[in-house]
């Protein structure tokens, strides 16, 4: 029976590891699409300033200096101006980026495990268990999510782990939806009542016979996720409920500093565009990917 | 020449240009189409017969481009045209007919619109004129009550009604061109006889000229007066059709009359004759002829040195071909190599027994919907499947053939009655719940080469875990046993490292046999396994069933819609109407008369790769009945050109049993069927 076990662990290992590989040649694909490329270099720009943040500012996030305060606008001293407090937007910019580029993630990537099964059980098995996932994720699909966030928030805290907690839960009803329907279409394949032929288990088909080949609408969903999590997180940050002061966070800049638009309108715009270059950078990769997809 | 001719094709160079390259799918291609003429345009997959009618259309797409020669349409060059004259064109001088007659129609729009549409589009004239012009096209395409059609909308008829449609509306606007890409492959048997009847008719009456596509012979052999055979994107023979049927001069064409399984072979008079070798790719041509690494007819260097001109032959200059040999091959016979199948004598031993099954399902309406309807896809089915032979299960689409097969697999259980696998009880137990010498015992190849193989997983992974699953063959012994296995389908042993994106259609369904003889089945249940294979791909591949089922004994039971590969292959027929089986028994015996009507309909609607072949048709009337609908009688009745009265429709015909084991369900006695016979199906 033990030896059943690794069988079984192995089999379903190799097919992840096939899933990878494959996937690895298609990345290659990606410098085929112009936007998908475009996408790309938003991304990596922002991750390379989230990781080498120290290196690349000059002042801690934090620090005030009020010196500038007098004129906060772009200067030499500091390239993108200061905020409303002295300080350095570039800096803040730069750790903020460590935030989202976490917590985002994070975050689907747990509502993309948590959609994968929801989306395969319920596809696959039908009946009861489908009606009851489907009518669950339909309600949370309906719910005013922005409600939902306040009301979680406010309960248990605003910490970076409630968060990704109910962003994950939230979330995870789109990538089950396009999962089940997926699986649906998938489990009809030949190749699957072949695999149910030789006594395979509902779940090795689940995980190795279908999910893999439902790899493509997963992969460009997670990318729309991505972006409207970030800006899901950047909401949080503007309603007071996202991640606590004083360390920055795109969201939090935006809402401390959008009073003095009209005088200095350079500190909320500029942390506004970072959030939409993010976001458009995840939109128009999964553009990419969807384009590339349909021409194999 | 004094007239013009309609369409030509001057040296036409088409390509596609794709990621990998230039893909040059027509290197240049020469023909020419009279006014009236029907040429026949055949081919397997990938010749470039479709292409050739798209760039009659100018529809390329994209990717596609004519880089060189002209295609002639009344004299004018095609490419020269602007969009505003195509579209003139379009329609009105060339109209075409494709294959799926639901995506050619408008589901939004009843099909007595449609067919107005094209006159008041083309032709200024007014509604009632144009609804006159309509009623008079669906009468003239055999439709029931014109009036009532006009108002329809196409998923209110039938495949076959829709085809007749589409038909309608290619032929009002009078064109003097007529392309049919393969306007028959989606439709059974009955309804394809039917179709090209109509296309036979509507010809001589419309004076259309059609270039009809197709890659069966038998079709293009009904309809048309000269054909072109293609292969490689090269007309490599074209003739009129009786000629080039009775004595084909290239090896090509030869190939594929040698692999065609027809009413007339079976499996112990003769082995078919697959081509061997696969065509070439278009992004990279050979310097002769295409066809030269596949022929047993070449030379080295005269057919690979230099191009190869198409020639018309001394003693039929109508006729030409492209192959040096042309005018030296002896003349063509089929090849008939001793087959080895085993012989029916023998103890009979039954393997599957399969006993007054039901298998109803309820078709649901959504969770409001209430109960839905029953859907009777296997209704009292009673059959035996002989140990180490071949029992053929026949029918048309929709008769339950595949559901009888998702039955004995444990895909889907019985509502009633069961099925026995060496004499145990196995019908209502899902195959999940099967014991696992059941599971091996039988094992099942499907239809679908695309769908058969898992795209993510290599051919490896895919043989390997079925023989981890069934017989617990891990780690080195199952890489040699996928070898061997691999080699018993004769594929080479690297190919488990492959993806089934890497392999042929054939090569994939290789695979799926392999992979159901990884448990040693007894019993390979296999559903229409080469219905989507070129014939010379089907032919390899019912050899290798047949030496399969030679050298290990193993039963097979084979589901599929082609009476010339049943015939060729089975040693036991039973033939399916809507759920039931209506006539059973030896090979031999269901295919010579006594007939039930159902088969004799059936057997007259194949077409013959022979355009002499002038047995009557028989013509049936109407679609089958629903699934849903509970029948008390005959489920023939409502269709049979036979039928004899209301008892037909009242009380259920009696099994008739013979001598031989071969059983009639109809009401009119064996000896009456037998003189009432009219078909002449060619005995072996």
């Amino acid at each position: 029976m033990a030896l059943q076990q690794t069988i079984e662990t192995a089999a379903i290992g190799s097919a992840f590891a096939a899933f990878f590989a494959r996937w690895g040649r298609r990345i290659g694909l990606l410098r085929e699409s112009p936007t998908a490329m475009a996408g790309v270099g938003i991304i990596v720009f922002w991750c390379l300033v989230a990781l080498f943040a120290p290196l690349i500012t000059i002042y801690p996030p934090n620090a005030n200096d009020f010196a500038a305060l007098a004129d906060p606008t772009p200067s030499a001293a500091h390239i993108l101006g200061t905020d409303h407090l002295g300080r350095d937007i570039w800096s803040r910019l730069a750790y903020g980026a460590r935030t989202v580029l976490t917590v985002a993630p994070i975050a689907v990537a747990g509502a993309v495990a948590g959609g994968i099964l929801l989306g395969l059980a319920a596809g696959f098995y039908r009946g009861w268990i489908d009606i009851l996932i489907t009518r669950m994720c339909d309600i949370v699909l309906s719910f005013p999510v922005i409600i939902l966030y306040m009301i979680v928030l406010a309960t248990f805290g605003s910490s970076a782990i409630n968060i990704i907690m109910v962003v994950t839960a939230v979330k995870a009803p789109y990538i089950a939806r396009i999962v089940r329907g997926s699986c649906l279409e998938l489990r009809e394949r030949e190749y699957v009542a072949a695999a149910r032929m030789r006594g395979e288990n509902g779940f090795f088909i689940m995980l190795a016979e279908i999910l893999p080949n439902a790899r493509g609408p997963i992969i460009v969903e997670t990318c729309l996720r991505l972006g409207y999590t970030i800006i899901t997180i950047g909401v949080l940050g503007f309603l007071g409920i996202g991640l606590p002061p004083p360390d920055p966070d795109w969201g939090g800049m935006v809402k401390d500093t959008y009073g003095m638009m009209s005088v200095w309108p350079h500190m909320s715009l500029i942390s506004c565009a970072a959030i939409s270059s993010l976001v458009v950078g995840f939109n128009i990769l999964a553009v990419g990917l969807r384009e590339i997809g349909l021409r194999d | 020449m004094t007239d013009q001719a309609l369409l030509q094709f001057q040296d036409t160079r088409i390509s596609y240009f794709i990621r990998a390259g230039e893909a040059n799918v027509i290197p240049g291609l020469n023909f020419t189409l009279g006014h009236n003429e029907a040429l026949g345009l055949v081919g397997e997959s990938g010749c470039g017969k479709s292409t050739v009618a798209l760039a009659i259309m100018s529809y390329l797409g994209r990717a596609g481009r004519v880089t060189g020669g002209r295609i002639l349409f009344e004299g004018r060059d095609l490419a020269a045209m602007s969009e505003d004259e195509l579209r003139r064109i379009r329609g009105k001088r060339i109209a075409m007919v494709y294959q799926d007659p639901m995506s050619s129609l408008n589901p939004v729009m009843t099909v007595g619109r449609q067919l107005m549409e094209v006159p008041l589009l083309h032709d200024a004239i007014g509604e009632d004129e144009a609804r006159r012009r309509a009623l008079h096209m669906l009468d003239e395409v055999k439709l029931p009550d014109p009036d009532a059609m006009m108002e329809r909308y196409p998923h209110q008829l039938s495949g076959g009604q829709q085809q007749r449609i589409v038909i309608a509306m290619a032929l009002i606007a009078g064109p003097a061109l007529l392309v049919m890409d393969e306007p028959t492959t989606g439709l059974d048997v009955t309804v394809e006889a039917a179709v090209l009847d109509l296309v036979r008719e509507l010809r001589q009456r419309h004076r259309s000229a059609i270039l009809f596509i197709s890659h069966n012979l038998g079709t293009v052999a009904h309809v048309c007066d000269r054909i072109g055979v293609m292969y490689g994107g090269e007309l490599v023979e074209q003739g009129p059709i009786r000629q080039v049927f009775a004595d084909p001069r290239h090896p090509y064409t030869r190939g594929l009359l040698d692999c065609l399984p027809t009413l007339g072979r079976d499996k112990r008079s003769s082995r078919l004759t697959p081509i061997p070798g696969q065509v070439g790719s278009p992004l990279s041509r050979p310097v002769g002829c295409g066809f030269a690494n596949r022929c047993a007819h070449a030379e080295s260097p005269r057919c690979t040195a230099q191009a190869i001109p198409s020639v018309a032959l001394k003693a039929a200059p109508e006729h030409r071909a492209m192959c040096v040999r042309a005018e030296e091959l002896p003349p063509f016979r089929r090849t008939v190599t001793a087959a080895d199948a085993p012989t029916l004598e023998g103890k009979i031993e039954s393997a599957v027994g399969v006993d007054r099954l039901k298998m109803f399902y309820r078709r649901s309406h959504g969770i409001f919907g209430g109960a839905g309807d029953v859907v009777r896809a296997v209704n009292d089915v009673e059959l035996v499947a002989a140990k180490g032979r071949t029992l053929a299960i026949v029918g048309e689409s929709g008769c339950g053939k595949s559901s009888l097969a998702k039955v004995l697999a444990g895909l889907e259980t019985a509502t009633d009655g069961d099925v026995t696998l060496g004499g145990r009880s196995v019908g209502h137990t899902a195959i999940e719940n099967r014991p696992a010498d059941l599971k091996r015992k039988l094992q099942m190849v499907f239809q679908n080469p695309d769908s058969t193989l898992n795209p993510s997983h290599t051919v490896g992974y895919a043989i390997g875990r079925a023989l981890a699953r069934l017989k617990g063959v891990t780690g080195t012994a199952a890489r040699q046993q996928v070898e061997r296995l691999l080699e018993i389908v004769k594929l080479p042993a690297a190919f488990a490292n492959h993806h089934p994106h890497q392999l042929s259609g054939g090569q994939k369904q290789r695979v799926a046999i392999a992979r159901a003889l990884a448990g040693d089945a007894d019993v390979i249940v296999a559903d229409e396994p080469v219905s989507a294979l070129d014939v010379s791909v089907q032919a390899s591949i019912i050899n290798l069933l047949n030496e399969l089922q030679t050298e290990r004994g193993a039963t097979l039971i084979f589901i599929s819609h082609d009476l010339a590969v049943v015939r060729y292959l089975a040693d036991q027929v039973a033939v399916m109407y809507l759920g039931r089986i209506v006539e059973a028994g030896p090979v031999d015996a269901v295919f010579r008369p006594p007939f039930h009507p159902y088969t004799e309909a059936l057997l007259s609607a194949v077409p013959q790769p022979d355009p002499d072949a002038s047995h009557a048709r028989i013509v049936l009337e109407g679609s089958p009945p629903a699934p849903t609908e509970e029948i008390v009688g005959c489920p023939f009745a409502s269709r049979c050109p036979r039928k004899v009265g209301p008892i037909c429709d009242a009380s259920p015909p009696p099994e008739q049993m013979q001598a031989s084991g071969h059983r009639i369900a109809c009401h009119i006695p064996v000896a009456d069927l037998a003189r009432l016979n009219a078909v002449g199906v060619p005995a072996v």
